[in-house]
């Protein structure tokens, strides 16, 4: 085996503390003062500007970048308390947490300096909004089979071809993209492919939505009929983005947001089961809690060795596949071990609510980000196998 | 079998001489390496899994227990001044979970927890291999007025291979930590899973070795947690072993011309079982860690122990079943070393209270607690 499995054990430092405090205070304030409502996910809008810049004046967005950029300088765990004290509010962060999870730091890695002055300080300010253009009508999973293309042009690039599944693209002001700037060859089928920062008001892009089952409008259909993108918009090396896609990943994989995604239930069952639960209710509800502890001190311990540097690339697809599989399962979890209760419990119509938006949005939890078949994949190759 | 006194022969790393530099808990990866580089030597060398599965006698467990008492190993959480090796909590987790690797199949862990509990009353620990009573949640042993005990517990590990029982035994106002002879007490027959001995011991009015008052927050829910978070930390070292062996094997074993771990389907299983060795790692080390920070036994060790045992006898069950797949009819047989981490592993689930049950406590809990008061409990770990 070449990989020896390690989970540092990391406790949050007591800086921590007063930030969670901090956070807890301004998300009550929010829903005092009726921005969103914590019982109903998923309902009205999840992206809210003017909530996003407030969160960005605290100093909440790009809170690890340099602070000549906008950022704090704090550390990724002060990062993370943050992260998981929003998702298990069910606040509105869908304008700005893709460009703080992920589009930011590789802008600060790859961008030159004069669009990293110009872009990440208003990413921090909560203004500017995020979205990853990865997949494309023949190619999911298989990335590197895009055949979105970027023609070399005087002083820039020509774009054709389409991205799908594109949340977001219906309110976002940039995509980073991943187009085709040569083709694959025999001996690297990963090669060719270049990584772009894209204003989606630039000419030539089509947005056009795409209706989930679960009744909701994120996802998206961007076209590119002969977009122009500048010279100086093109991120890392050309021909040789795969390189950079990997590091980034443990980030994008690892954090809260993989397994608090239908965290809510885990509260209304608590209020279903009441007081003094049945054993029956009480051993279910037991084993969820012992389950969630064990998925956060695995995503603690993974954002701690990012933070000192480390690469736990197994660790973190290893968090995301037991994450995501674990917040997935939860509403038939819930459902079954609220089956005998009383219809007159206090909280039913919530429940009820919750448990139908949960079941509906549950299928999109394993595959968005990385499919359980891909991360499966590289937990074998991590363990000696591929 | 093991021999009672420890041999002054000092060829092995001796714990004695690390932990004794020191008189604060304080960890240090440092030093757990030292310590658990010592007891793997020894492992390796007088309890090889392959060899002991082969000799299928307990020929080796007398030379072996000498080795582990000259290290020190057995008495690690007795400190010097009452028999032991003055080990940290810390040091002998990290020897538990190598024991866990090697499935050692003597009374180590339980001799360890053993001598804690003395430790904790200020009972002088003796040589030798030791166990503990009660070991699951719903026995009790009563402290007589007239200073004996009463009562019967089961499952009580190695019992019938233990020169000496440390009791927590309950009086009409007070809990008591006791020391026993084990032949003072009736011992019957049984085994586990994996064919180590278990067994129900009663107390008919034994007078014990020597005794002393529990300090106030060691109670019976404090001996189940500090057990289950070793049986957690020696499965975790099980799983380990487990996924490496598995490893090893679909890379090796060839079928439908090319080696098993080549396909997707054998891949994505094994993906699994590190998913679960990952998740009994993590949560294993977390709920040390935190009987390592903290003397007491508040809502912390709580939630930290029960979780860990509950997740961790999942991971049990699941990665049994996924390793027993991945190596077919050859990991069934007895010549084959992998049910002796399997079985041993499945067994632990039932010592110092199975998964289902910390999973009712821990339910009641929450319930207790309210919906308001789960996050930020969480969140506090």
């Amino acid at each position: 085996m070449s990989t020896t499995l390690q989970f540092d054990q990391i406790r949050l430092p007591g800086e921590c503390d007063a930030l969670r405090q901090e956070v807890r205070t301004f998300l009550s304030e929010e829903i005092a003062k009726g921005t969103f409502d914590p019982y109903r996910p998923g309902h009205g809008d999840s992206h809210d500007r003017d909530f996003s810049k407030r969160v960005g004046a605290k100093g909440w967005i790009g809170m690890t970048w340099p602070k000549k950029y906008g950022g704090q300088e704090r550390s990724f765990l002060e990062r993370y308390v943050v992260t998981e004290e929003f998702r298990v509010a069910n606040a509105p962060v869908r304008s700005h947490f893709v460009a703080d999870r992920q589009s930011g730091p590789i802008l600060l890695k790859y961008a030159p300096e004069h669009i990293k002055a110009n872009i990440l300080p208003r990413i921090c300010q909560g203004e500017l909004c995020f979205v990853i253009g990865m997949s494309e009508p023949g190619s999911g999973s298989d990335l590197f089979a895009a055949k979105t293309k970027a023609t070399k042009v005087d002083k820039g690039w020509c774009i054709n071809g389409s991205k799908i599944w594109t949340s977001n693209a219906n309110i976002a002001d940039y995509m980073i993209a991943l187009f085709r700037t040569s083709l694959l060859t025999n001996a690297n089928r990963r090669h060719g492919l270049t990584q772009f920062l894209v204003d989606m008001k630039t000419r030539g892009i089509k947005v056009n939505p795409i209706y989930q089952m679960s009744g909701q409008q994120d996802f998206n259909e961007v076209v590119f009929e002969d977009a122009f993108v500048p010279d100086d918009h093109v991120l890392g090396e050309i021909d040789g983005a795969w390189k950079q896609a990997t590091s980034e990943l443990a980030y994008e994989r690892s954090g809260p947001e993989r397994f608090l995604e239908t965290f809510y239930l885990m509260l209304e069952l608590i209020r279903a089961t009441g007081s003094e639960p049945d054993t029956r209710s009480a051993e279910g509800l037991g084993r969820l809690a012992a389950q969630l502890h064990t998925l956060r001190r695995m995503s603690v311990s993974v954002a701690g060795m990012l933070q000192a540097g480390k690469e736990p690339v197994v660790e973190a697809a290893i968090v995301k596949d037991l994450g995501t599989v674990w917040e997935q399962n939860l509403p038939n979890r819930v459902r079954e071990l609220t089956a005998f209760l009383a219809p007159e419990i206090a909280n039913r119509v919530t429940l009820e609510e919750q448990l139908a938006f949960a079941t509906t949005i549950a299928p999109k939890l394993t595959i968005q980000g990385g499919t359980t078949e891909i991360l499966r994949g590289i937990i074998a190759r991590g363990l000696g196998l591929r | 079998m093991p021999a009672d006194q420890p041999s002054a022969s000092p060829h092995h790393g001796s714990l004695q001489t690390v932990a004794g530099k020191r008189k604060t808990p304080i960890v240090t990866n440092d030093s757990d390496h030292i310590v658990t580089a010592s007891a793997a030597r020894i492992f390796a060398d007088l309890a090889d899994p392959q060899t002991v599965n082969r000799l299928n006698n307990g020929s080796w467990k007398g030379p072996f227990w000498l080795a582990l008492a000259d290290a020190g190993l057995p008495l690690a959480w007795v400190p010097e001044q009452l028999g032991g090796a003055g080990a940290t909590l810390a040091e002998g987790f990290a020897v538990l979970g190598v024991a866990g690797r090697f499935a050692v199949a003597v009374p180590l862990a339980e001799t360890l927890l053993a001598g804690w509990l003395l430790a904790r009353a200020e009972v002088a620990a003796p040589n030798g291999p030791m166990t503990v009573a009660p070991s699951r949640p719903a026995d009790r042993i009563i402290f007589d007025k007239d200073g004996t005990l009463s009562g019967s517990a089961i499952g009580i590990p190695f019992a019938s291979e233990a020169r000496h029982i440390a009791v927590l035994a309950h009086g009409d106002e007070r809990v008591v930590v006791a020391l026993v002879a084990a032949s003072d007490c009736t011992i019957g027959k049984g085994q586990t899973l994996a064919g180590d001995s278990s067994n129900v011991v009663c107390f008919e009015r034994v007078k014990p070795l020597r005794y002393a008052r529990a300090p106030l927050d060691l109670d019976h829910t404090a001996l189940m947690l500090m057990g289950s978070v070793s049986r957690s930390v020696q499965t975790a070292g099980a799983l380990e072993s487990i996924l490496s062996l598995s490893v090893s094997y679909a890379n090796e074993r060839v079928a439908f011309e090319r080696p098993i771990g080549k396909f997707q389907a054998i891949q994505h299983n094994l993906a699994r079982l590190a998913g679960e060795t990952a998740a009994a790692l993590a949560v294993s080390g977390s709920a040390a860690n935190t009987m390592t920070q903290s003397d007491s036994f508040d809502e912390a060790a709580f939630l930290e122990g029960a979780s860990a045992k509950i997740r961790c006898a999942e991971a049990a069950t699941h990665g049994a079943g996924i390793a027993h797949q991945v190596f077919g009819a050859i990991g069934f047989t007895k010549e084959h070393i992998l049910h002796r981490f399997t079985l041993r592993m499945l067994a632990w689930r039932d010592d110092f209270g199975s998964e289902s049950y910390w999973a009712a406590e821990l339910g009641r809990h929450v319930g207790r607690r309210g919906a308001d008061e789960f996050w930020p409990m969480v969140a506090s770990r």
